[in-house]
């Protein structure tokens, strides 16, 4: 029995995706990938100390498609990782477990996001960015 | 640890297909996981066809009919068949449920049965729980007292104490939520997962227990407690209905609550 070498269930290849999975994966994902983004910042805050030549290499990189590609990215995964964060506020309280309020506060948290990052684009549009 | 892929040896690949029942118009196609221990293989997907006319209306019944006519070979855990043994959990469909109390009907197209997912496999659908139980044990699933039990009756309980282990005797233990979680498959050999923690929590909340500090004590640590990121599929998939992550929700209440 004991050297028999046993495979391991099938997990993440066969269970089924759910909101309230996909929106804690996310969670994490922007987590992450807001950390990535504060080292742009901090690029970007160097460059301001070190000169102009360096803070307009910087700025070039910003508003080039592709910059403002990440900073769009960038931004959703600020918002998203505000608006879940704050039903986990929430839950550390110990309220909102009922699944009909998971799957709705966590479709808020996606529509949320999504319509915060937007308006941040119209703003920023607005003032001539 | 987390990894996303199944080791080389775990790879699940198609295997037979048993022709279909002769003169049968109303089938049911079951594609179901197996492994034997027995000739070194992979594990693969037999396809079975049920004749649904002419067998009973549940996920087991249509198990029992394969195992029974088609393929002896077939194994699987099953007692009861009224949901309240926990032997028939397994993977129906990406969640997992009751053979049992999963109507054949609540399933469009073909049935898909694997194991309980992240777990070594004994053989075909039979999962190797040994770590879940010693979890089990690892909480003193029982009453824990100091004082003397009353010389002339049992500890009472008033009905309003007694009330607040609603939602937490129910659990049957059958690994459904623990599982389902992927806390649990990264970190089960540290995570007690939810079905465990939310037996935990029944005796954290049992009013005649005395043991509550120790109980807590054992719980607070980064790992056995705290990997629960309330990700939800336990409550998902419960074939109970059951909250265990409300319960962990709790416990963890209890904890900041006892530092004051």
């Amino acid at each position: 029995m004991a050297n028999i070498e046993r495979p391991l269930s099938p997990h993440l290849q066969i269970y089924k995706p759910q909101i309230t999975m996909v929106t804690s994966i996310t969670h994490r994902i922007t987590g992450i990938a807001m950390a990535v983004g504060t080292l742009l910042l901090a690029w970007w805050l160097i460059a301001a100390a070190t000169g102009p030549e360096a803070f307009a290499t910087v700025s070039a990189f910003i508003t080039s498609w592709f910059g403002r590609l990440v900073m769009f990215g960038f931004s959703w995964a600020l918002f998203y990782h505000l608006c879940n964060g704050i039903r986990h506020l929430f839950w550390d309280a110990g309220k909102g477990f009922e699944l009909p309020t998971m799957r709705k506060s966590g479709m808020a948290a996606i529509i949320g996001s999504v319509v915060l990052t937007l308006l941040t684009w119209v703003i920023a549009y607005g003032m001539g960015a | 640890m987390v990894e996303l892929a199944l080791p080389k040896k775990s790879k699940v690949g198609t295997g037979k297909t048993h022709p279909k029942p002769e003169g049968a118009t109303n089938l049911k196609t079951f594609n179901v996981y197996r492994w034997s221990p027995d000739d070194g293989e992979n594990p693969h997907i037999d396809t079975y066809y049920v004749n649904l006319d002419d067998c009973g209306p549940m996920i087991l019944d249509g198990l029992i009919k394969i195992k029974n006519e088609i393929d002896p070979g077939l194994t699987f855990r099953r007692s009861c068949r009224e949901g309240i043994c926990g032997s028939c959990a397994m993977n129906i469909n990406g969640t997992n449920t009751l053979a049992c109390t999963k109507g054949m009907s609540e399933v469009d197209g073909d049935i898909n049965i694997y194991p309980l997912p992240h777990q070594p496999v004994v053989k075909d659908l039979v999962p190797d729980l040994t770590n879940f139980y010693a979890q089990y044990a690892s909480i003193k699933p029982w009453m824990q007292t100091q004082t003397p039990p009353p010389p002339d009756r049992e500890r009472l309980q008033s009905k309003e104490d007694r009330a607040k282990l609603d939602g937490l005797y129910e659990c049957i233990l059958c690994a459904c939520c623990s599982t389902s979680c992927p806390s649990y498959w990264w970190n089960s050999d540290r995570f007690l997962g939810p079905a465990i923690l939310l037996q935990a929590y029944r005796w954290l909340a049992d009013s005649r227990d005395e043991f509550t500090g120790e109980r807590l004590d054992n719980l607070e640590d980064p790992f056995r407690l705290y990997r629960c990121h309330t990700i939800m599929n336990c409550a998902n998939t419960c074939p109970k209905g059951l909250n265990p992550a409300k319960a962990i929700a709790e416990i963890k209440k209890m904890m900041v609550e006892r530092q004051g």
